[in-house]
């Protein structure tokens, strides 16, 4: 059988893998086409732009006080809003998830609203809610807090419009966890509380992170509710993307780019992070296989 | 520890599940509870375990009435189909998850934990495998690991809910023999849900035979096998055949024909004739049941023979040896050398 396997042909090194899934070169082809015309040219465009200015204009226009005065502002209510939203969106998937009372469906629907919404819409109607005068809003302000036209409105429109990504990322994973693990756990003599500190909250660990992920990447991108409740003061509650608009107006489109292209650059590297540690758990534990 | 059901019902949704379930279970023993799906084993197994809770009735451990105590409290070990293994923990932390989770009153201290969970990890025959994920063992080696976690806490009762159901036929073997002796060893009164006959009759000290919510028949391996009660028992419990038969004269009848078959006490009127297809002699001139050959398969070291008896087309199975002469024929007459008659329905 040796001699047929020397005189068979060898086979050159080849970029596809046989299979038996037809269609590799075509999708492949198409991915790689419409990825760039959508998502790869826009971007280097952006990033060839701001280089126009020289690594040394570049660092200038980047750490501007004011923009990075409004690039923490971004980043830090992002990081706020995603994780509040993570454990609020944990826990009002687990309550669709395990309980069945009349109107969950309706619930359930309404969790979807925050993406259908215009997101002017929302800020106009949260800045009413949380304005000093407003329903809530004249809740807190006898105790001095005020919500809307600081940092604090900030983090609620994010709050509202990442809530369904976490939502929509935790419930397909937690009605997965099996019934089965809890009672193993309660078998074993653990509480409550231990199982779902030690049992189920580990397994939801990777979707948790990829719902932080969509709600902090959704909320650093947010423009539209955020101007009207944020009350846009420089260095207090001025958000990286209305910079933007505010430098496209003065028409200084390469301070423009620079802060995009800073944005950019935060936001992939703790998404790459995030995404990393979410792979690791995934392959250690098993969990998508 | 003695495990006493008594009077036990339940239902859920308005559907009954069991009708007034009572089994002793007796300490020390290994107990299946065998049944086709749908009849009951596994909802009593989860009411033992206070993962269900009966609609009426009370589960006594010992002297104690369990009917009232939660799931945590019972000290039961309970062995799920599907291993139920934590993923994100390694083996030795699976096991020892257990003792790790109790109050610190009753908590041993880590050293001992951890000596402990490797012993078991040894008992299970998985020694060097404590770093490993579940995700990273076989089928066999997880019940294994989820048998050795149940093991941690010095279970009063040890359940196991199908545990071999997820397994290929070679393992079930292996871990049947195994678990046996790992019984012998630690005396844990246990019982185990089955729905194959096989597995219980090697396995289990007694069998409880259930079907429809009812507990069937109660008894050793043996006496099962050998003297059913009911016909439900008869057909599930080992090969069986069966053939509408009329007592009369104190003889068994098909077909006009006498068959060679005492009635014994029977009343006279229909009955239904029970025998096990291995359980029959081959017979050429007396009264006999005969029948024309209409399939003949060789089944490893037996030949299956299905026969045609009388007018009506009743089927019934023959086991030969393979090499029988008996075996070529187109007509076979038997009779059954034990049997079995049942009022007919």
């Amino acid at each position: 059988m040796s001699t047929v396997a020397s005189t068979a042909p060898r086979r050159a090194w080849s970029f596809r893998q046989p299979s038996v899934i037809p269609g590799f070169g075509l999708t492949l082809g198409f991915t790689l086409t419409y990825f760039s015309l959508i998502i790869l040219i826009p971007l280097i465009a952006l990033a060839v732009r701001s280089a126009g200015l020289g690594p040394e204009g570049f660092w200038k226009a980047a750490t501007d006080a004011r923009v990075l005065g409004s690039l923490r502002v971004s980043f830090v209510t992002a990081l706020i809003a995603a994780g509040v939203n993570v454990v609020f969106g944990t826990l009002i998937a687990w309550v669709l998830v395990r309980y069945r009372f009349p109107g969950r469906r309706i619930f359930d629907a309404i969790i979807d609203l925050p993406f259908a919404l215009p997101t002017a819409v929302a800020g106009i109607a949260l800045t009413a809610i949380y304005a000093p005068n407003g329903t809530v809003g004249s809740l807190f302000a006898p105790l001095g807090w005020r919500i809307a036209y600081t940092p604090a409105g900030i983090v609620i429109a994010m709050i509202f419009i990442g809530l369904p990504f976490v939502v929509r990322t935790i419930q397909p994973i937690l009605e997965e966890v099996s019934h089965e693990v809890e009672e193993a756990s309660a078998t074993l003599g653990a509480n409550r509380f231990q199982t779902i500190i030690h049992v189920i909250f580990p397994s939801l660990m990777p979707a948790i992170l990829t719902g932080f992920a969509l709600a902090f990447a959704r909320a650093v991108g947010e423009y539209g509710s955020i101007i009207f409740i944020a009350g846009n003061i420089p260095f207090v509650s001025e958000i990286a993307p209305l910079l933007i608009y505010i430098r496209l107006q003065e028409f200084n489109y390469v301070g423009a780019t620079v802060i995009a292209t800073v944005m950019l650059l935060i936001s992939f590297a703790l998404l790459l992070a995030i995404n990393l540690i979410q792979a690791w758990s995934r392959r250690r534990y098993g969990y998508g296989n | 520890m003695e495990v006493r059901v008594q009077n036990v019902r339940k239902e859920f949704d308005r559907f009954p599940a069991l009708h007034d379930v009572s089994l002793d279970i007796r300490s020390g023993e290994l107990i299946a509870l065998l049944g086709p799906s749908g009849s009951g084993k596994t909802t009593l197994l989860r009411l033992i375990a206070g993962l269900e809770t009966p609609t009426a009735g009370k589960v006594f451990f010992g002297d104690t009435d369990a009917s009232e105590k939660t799931v945590q409290e019972r000290n039961i070990g309970f062995v799920f189909q599907h291993y139920a293994l934590f993923r994100h923990m390694t083996i030795l932390e699976n096991i020892s998850f257990g003792l790790k989770v109790r109050p610190r009153s009753s908590r041993p201290p880590a050293g001992e934990i951890r000596r402990r969970a490797m012993e078991l990890l040894d008992l299970v025959q998985l020694s060097g495998l404590e770093k490993r994920y579940p995700n990273q063992l076989s089928g066999g080696q997880r019940q294994r690991v989820a048998l050795a976690r149940a093991l941690a806490i010095e279970p009063a009762v040890l359940l196991l809910d199908e545990p071999f159901g997820a397994l290929d036929a070679q393992v079930r073997r292996e871990l049947r023999k195994w678990l046996r002796e790992i019984h012998d060893r630690t005396g844990h009164t246990t019982v185990f849900v089955t729905h194959d006959q096989e597995e219980a009759l090697e396995l289990s000290d007694r069998l409880c035979v259930m079907s429809q919510g009812k507990i069937e028949q109660v008894g050793t391996p043996d006496s099962v096998y050998d003297h059913p009660t009911s016909p439900f028992v008869f057909g599930f419990i080992g090969e069986s055949s069966e053939l509408p038969v009329t007592v009369e004269n104190n003889e068994l009848w098909v077909g006009g024909r006498a068959i060679g078959v005492p009635a014994g006490d029977a009343q006279p009127g229909e009955a239904r004739l029970f025998f096990r297809p291995h359980d029959v002699e081959l017979v050429e001139h007396d009264a006999s049941l005969a029948g024309v050959v209409s399939t003949n398969r060789r089944v490893g070291g037996t030949r299956r023979v299905e026969l045609e008896i009388g007018g009506a087309g009743h089927l019934v199975e023959v086991d030969l040896p393979f090499d029988h002469p008996a075996g070529e024929k187109t007509r076979l007459a038997f009779r059954p050398r034990r049997w079995k008659l049942f009022p007919a329905v």
